[in-house]
């Protein structure tokens, strides 16, 4: 496989949320917003990116039957910095992000990656791996928090664009589950043609 | 490259040198950090203080002192003083009754109990409906109104407050926390 087909495959073919399903929890939490969905999906990029590298690099290192405690330390070092770093420079994402931010530990995608392609493959290989994967994830984030954001409260990026509230429910948790639901019904349908 | 074979020795030795590793990493990120992360505290409760207390020219941090809620806790109170002559009081107070629990608020008041200004510092409530306590919407309700006449009670509760939709519970919280900050102050007798 190509160099440019392992980033793009992050996108469509392989995308994290829509294709592979994997991480479903802090998406449906944190795209309540179109911001709050690409800081969050920032945020797992450079872990990602970050943890394949490492894990890359180690992966000759580590003994098998401890690999994955091993990456877990890794991976969990990785999201402390991203949690340190963004308290000390976007407090106020930060604050709005809350819990979800430690909880990138436990995010599929992430040690997925990990035991997948990152343990298995160079670290060329595995940053750009992460790098597309984590823009794939940011990507399904930013569309759906751009589109609750814009039906749920009328605004996108905080520009209010109508006077009053949207339709509320979309940035409850039903609204989340609708717009993930609906955007891998059209992407089910897109890869059919 | 041959794979380590997955004996005790390797295992305990890999799994030792990756935390010391991970360990070492953190300790400097957290060096790195720590100043500017209590710097964007300090200066987060600097503007906070500033929004909802009339102009003042001394340095409310350094003056802070504490009362005690009766509750078995206390606040802190930073007065803000014009010239020498308070022209309020900022107050950092707090409710547990969030949808999410902690619920942190400094308030302004005038001498005379008044409230000038609320400012949200830290929550955890529903992005998008609980989160817009901050909002001028729902919070400008509050300004200029004193608590000795004007009851802090949503309206489902039978006062006068206009709750942010779908999110009564926040409102209320909201509510309960500017009340504590007010009973304190009466009970230090700086109203």
């Amino acid at each position: 496989m190509s160099q440019l087909q392992n980033f793009t495959k992050g996108f469509f073919k392989e995308n994290p949320i829509l294709v592979l399903v994997l991480g479903t929890c802090p998406t449906l939490a944190t795209t309540s917003s179109a911001l709050n969905g690409m800081g969050m999906g920032i945020a797992t990029t450079f872990v990602l990116i970050g943890s394949n590298v490492v894990i890359s690099l180690l992966s000759g290192v580590i003994p098998d039957k401890v690999r994955i405690p091993a990456f877990i330390v890794i991976i969990a070092s990785f999201v402390t910095i991203v949690d340190l770093v963004m308290q000390a420079y976007v407090p106020s994402l930060y604050e709005t992000l809350g819990i979800f931010i430690p909880l990138i530990v436990v995010n599929c995608i992430v040690l997925g990656r990990a035991e997948a392609f990152a343990s298995k493959n160079s670290v060329l290989s595995s940053f750009i791996d992460g790098l597309g994967m984590g823009l794939g994830f940011t990507m399904a984030l930013g569309i759906m928090g751009s589109f609750r954001e814009m039906v749920g409260s009328g605004s996108i990026f905080g520009y209010k664009f109508i006077s009053g509230d949207g339709i509320l429910v979309f940035i409850l948790a039903p609204g989340a589950f609708w717009v993930l639901g609906y955007l891998i019904a059209i992407i089910n349908r897109l890869k059919r043609t | 490259m041959a794979k380590t074979e997955s004996t005790f020795k390797n295992m305990v030795l890999s799994l030792t040198l990756i935390s010391l590793g991970a360990s070492a990493s953190l300790g400097f990120v957290y060096e790195l950090t720590k100043e500017p992360i209590a710097l964007s505290a300090l200066n987060k409760k600097l503007n906070a203080i500033r929004e909802v207390v009339p102009e003042f020219n001394n340095n409310p941090d350094e003056e802070m002192f504490r009362l005690a809620t009766g509750e078995g806790d206390s606040l802190d109170i930073f007065p803000a003083k014009k010239d020498g002559e308070i022209v309020g009081y900022a107050v950092n107070t707090y409710t547990n009754k969030g949808f999410s629990g902690y619920i942190n608020l400094i308030a302004g008041f005038k001498p005379d109990g008044t409230i000038i200004n609320i400012s949200v510092l830290q929550q955890k409530e529903t992005p998008g409906l609980g989160t817009k306590m901050a909002d001028p919407g729902f919070k400008d309700q509050f300004i200029d109104k004193n608590p000795s006449e004007f009851q802090l009670k949503v309206r489902k509760d039978g006062g006068p407050v206009d709750a942010i939709t779908a999110a009564t519970i926040s409102s209320r919280a909201f509510c309960d926390a500017v009340q504590r900050a007010y009973n304190t102050l009466e009970k230090g007798g700086l109203k």
